[in-house]
């Protein structure tokens, strides 16, 4: 029996869409069997991140509405064999899913899925109600911003109102030359704010927007920071315990000037 | 020796995270206090029912609210009055 992993913010733009395919396929990468939902109707993406939006026969609508079978709208990954993509509909009216369709669809994949990653629209609409619907666990991506915070805070209170209690935080797109000068919130200050736990820090990457053009997650480019940090996600969603990649600016100029002239370790 | 240092490297002054932070403080205050339209409707229609008990108000005009102020939030209610209920004064009396 799989597990149901819903990827939200609340603000748009903060990098769900690109949390979820990294993630999952990471997921993939480390002989797990997943499939993500695309729960975006009207505004869908993951397709095109996964680089698989040729390959769309039927969708999510298509599916809730019984005009296909699920098997025959799931898109095999061209990369893993136990990788799956269901896309949103691009052009059927959004209220076509309810929140029941989707607790009935993901309680049928995770009998087949050890993992079920379905990524949110942003918003707090109906949207957000369906994709949280079916979900166990909830990870929250948020960026070192005042709004994207505020949003995840928001976020937070509407997911423990909805029973799925204990969030995880995802901080995507970290610059640690900002954090180093003290022109971006750190670590310590998002969760201090927010009061959840942290699964992972995403630095900035210009790498995303490459791996984006081309439709390969940037988890499978060995040498990505965020791809790092991607992996590192993942096989901390498999119950692993992996230290926090090294951003390099906990250690300030006047720290290490103490350093270096001896006046601590 | 180490304050002196940090005022060379220019340490002192601190950069815009403290003003984001700061800001975010405030503004999660407010919107941690915040109650929905509904639960406002519900208790509004509960002060209706036992103030009618004892007065007859003007349901239209009353105004029910969450007011906010830098750290602290109230409960606001105007509830026009349009007259005593004499049934409940004589029942006492």
């Amino acid at each position: 029996m799989g597990e149901v992993v819903v990827i939200t913010s609340g603000k748009g733009g903060v990098g769900k869409t690109t949390t979820t395919a990294n993630i999952g396929t990471g997921l993939a990468a480390l002989g797990k069997r997943v499939v993500l939902i695309d729960t975006d109707i009207g505004l869908r993406n993951l397709d095109v991140v996964m680089g698989l939006e040729n390959r769309i026969v039927y969708d999510l609508v298509d599916v809730t509405q019984g005009h296909c079978r699920l098997k025959q709208a799931l898109i095999k990954d061209k990369r893993f064999d136990g990788l799956f993509l269901l896309p949103a509909a691009q052009t059927k009216d959004k209220t076509a899913v309810t929140a029941e369709d989707m607790k009935k669809l993901c309680c049928t994949l995770k009998e087949e899925f050890d993992f079920v990653l379905v990524d949110c629209p942003a918003g707090i609409e109906q949207g957000f109600k369906n994709a949280i619907a079916g979900a166990e666990k909830a990870l929250i991506v948020t960026t070192p911003e005042v709004s994207a915070v505020r949003d995840a805070d928001r976020i937070i209170g509407l997911l423990e109102a909805n029973n799925l209690p204990g969030p995880k935080l995802i901080i995507n797109r970290i610059r640690p030359d900002m954090v180093k000068r003290g022109d971006m919130m750190n670590i310590e200050d998002m969760i201090d704010i927010l009061a959840i736990d942290l699964i992972g820090v995403v630095p900035e990457d210009e790498y995303i927007v490459v791996s984006t053009n081309k439709g390969e997650p940037a988890v499978l480019d060995m040498d990505s920071r965020a791809g790092q940090a991607y992996r590192n996600i993942a096989k901390r969603l498999t119950g692993a315990e992996v230290p926090l990649i090294n951003l390099d600016y906990e250690e300030g100029i006047v720290n290490k000037l103490k350093r270096l002239l001896g006046f601590k370790g | 020796m180490i304050d002196f240092l940090k005022s060379v490297l220019g340490k002192e002054a601190p950069g815009s995270k403290n003003l984001a932070k700061e800001r975010l403080r405030l503004v999660l205050v407010h919107d941690r206090a915040t109650v929905s339209p509904h639960l406002l409707e519900s208790l509004k229609e509960d002060l209706i029912r036992v103030i009618s008990n004892y007065m007859e108000i003007d349901e239209k005009t009353l105004d029910v609210q969450l007011n906010r102020e830098d750290d602290s939030v109230a409960l606001v209610a105007n509830i026009p009055i349009i007259k005593m209920k004499r049934t409940y004064q004589d029942a006492k009396a």
